[in-house]
């Protein structure tokens, strides 16, 4: 059972369409309210950051289901601007929300594993695993 | 980050109990649950997860409506749980910076630290308290073979370790000019081409340079813009105020400096201040330099160091323990 829907994001809409899809797999996967939340809310800030910083990109899941370990893993990817200090975003309190905890640190939070790789012509590309405890 | 569970049984135990009695002990018990889900990292959002679940235990024919509505709550909380892991991770990293900053302050001390030295006939005492870790204040003495003694005094605008990083360059210059250069006015200058070319044009700083003379019993000295001090003339019992113009170090770059003298009798006193004196705050009031000037007469009979501890004692008070800019008071009492 490996299978790689995406949402594309292009319009604000789109974010509830990929937090939706997010949420559906998650569910099936049985992961419980708390956790659903959390993959919907990191599924939203990725989404959104898409939507504002590089107009355009690709929300897609992955169900990892092997014999010792079940999760859902998130790939958002686009081909904008990049970021240019990964560090610096990563930092608590630097988001332009004014560093309420969400952002990109947030998403790291949120998740278990996560994963950014960006560069100005390649664009950015991060990777996050919620597991199924 | 490993979080501790919170405990269902013991939640839905609680949550029954208040349901049937709505009793304050139970509100008691639900009171310390919360705090001490606070110091475990527990978020709001399981925290009503757990509240869910116990309610459905005790209350399974609960309408759809209600349970959906408390499911929306729980989304509706996620932001709140991440600002708390944001903040407990914030709080740990600012208790790490402030053992780095005390570790700092503690090397400042030791890097400009002076001997309040004992000159033949003069009474010296000086206190310098910062106001946050760090001194952006600095004082210094220099004593000399010939029983001379030299008092340098500066202050930062602005405080902090930025101000104490810029003192120890002052130090350090200091200590690299040439013994035999003593003249007041010569040193400021020099001090104040070295500000010039090393210190960010955002950042004064005002300095004022005395030097004792026991030979023929003077005082002569120059400021670079710094707070006036004052005389005490013992005979009439009367304060004057201690001006020499300057400007402040750093702000041109070939800077002149008047250089002034004064003759001192016995019991004449010198007093030095950076303005964490005259500008200490009382709520929206600065105090005035006539109340500094009465503050410090009423000590003045005192041996110096005494003096300037109660001095600085009375503003701190005064302050309500707060002080407001680094504080630095020397006084200097001719003995004989
Ligand atoms: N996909 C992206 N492409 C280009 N730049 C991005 C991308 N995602 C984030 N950034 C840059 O990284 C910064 C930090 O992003 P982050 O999501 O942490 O905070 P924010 O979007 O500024 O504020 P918040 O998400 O809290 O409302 C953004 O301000 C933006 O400059
Ligand atoms: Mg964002």
């Amino acid at each position: 059972m490996d299978f790689k829907p995406c949402v594309t994001i292009r319009k604000e809409w789109d974010i509830v369409g990929a937090r939706q899809l997010g949420r559906k797999h998650a569910k099936e996967l049985g992961f419980g309210t708390v956790d659903q939340a959390r993959i919907a809310t990191a599924i939203s800030e990725l989404a959104r950051n898409i939507y504002l910083y590089a107009r355009t990109g690709t929300i897609c899941f992955e169900v990892i289901d092997e014999l010792d370990k079940k999760g859902l893993k998130i790939v958002a990817k686009d081909n904008g601007p990049g970021i240019r200090d990964i560090s610096q975003v990563m930092q608590d309190g630097y988001s332009t929300s004014g560093g309420l905890g969400a952002g990109l640190p947030g998403v790291k939070r949120l998740m278990d594993f996560f994963e950014i790789r960006s560069d100005s012509e390649k664009g950015t590309e991060i990777e996050a695993i919620k597991w199924l405890r | 980050m490993e979080q501790m569970k919170l405990d269902l049984n013991n939640y839905r135990n609680l949550l029954k109990e208040y349901l049937l009695t709505k009793n304050e002990t139970v509100l008691y018990q639900a009171e310390q649950l919360s705090k001490m889900s606070v110091q475990h990292s527990i978020s709001p959002e399981e925290i009503i997860n757990v509240h869910i679940e116990a309610l459905k235990d005790l209350h399974p024919e609960l309408p759809q409506e209600v349970t959906d509505s408390l499911d929306f709550l729980l989304e509706a909380m996620i932001s709140y749980g991440l600002a708390l892991q944001e903040f407990q991770f914030l709080r740990q990293k600012q208790f790490e910076l402030e053992s780095e900053i005390s570790v700092a302050a503690r090397m400042q001390e030791t890097l400009l630290s002076t001997v309040h030295p004992s000159v033949k006939g003069l009474d010296i005492g000086a206190i310098s308290v910062p106001a946050n870790q760090m001194n952006g204040d600095y004082y210094h003495f220099v004593t000399d073979k010939d029983g001379s003694l030299g008092i340098a005094l500066a202050d930062v605008i602005g405080k902090g370790i930025p101000a104490a990083l810029a003192m120890s360059m002052i130090k350090y210059s200091m200590d690299s000019f040439p013994d035999n250069q003593r003249e007041p006015s010569l040193i400021l200058e020099n001090l104040n081409r070295v500000v010039e070319r090393n210190v960010d044009p955002s950042m004064f700083i005002t300095m004022f340079y005395g030097l004792y003379n026991p030979e023929d019993e003077t005082f002569s000295f120059a400021s670079a813009g710094h707070e006036p001090g004052f005389y005490y003339h013992a005979s009439e019992d009367r304060f004057e105020e201690i001006h020499a113009r300057g400007l402040v170090l750093g702000a041109t770059h070939n800077a002149t400096y008047q250089q002034c003298i004064q003759k001192i009798n016995k019991g004449d006193c010198i007093i030095l201040l950076t303005d964490g004196v005259t500008e200490c705050r009382v709520g929206d009031r600065f105090v005035e330099r006539e109340e500094v000037r009465q503050v410090i007469k009423d000590y003045i009979h005192l041996p110096a160091q005494n003096a300037v501890d109660k001095v600085y004692k009375y503003f701190e008070r005064l302050q309500e323990f707060h002080l407001r800019d680094d504080f630095t008071l020397i006084i200097i009492k001719k003995e004989v």
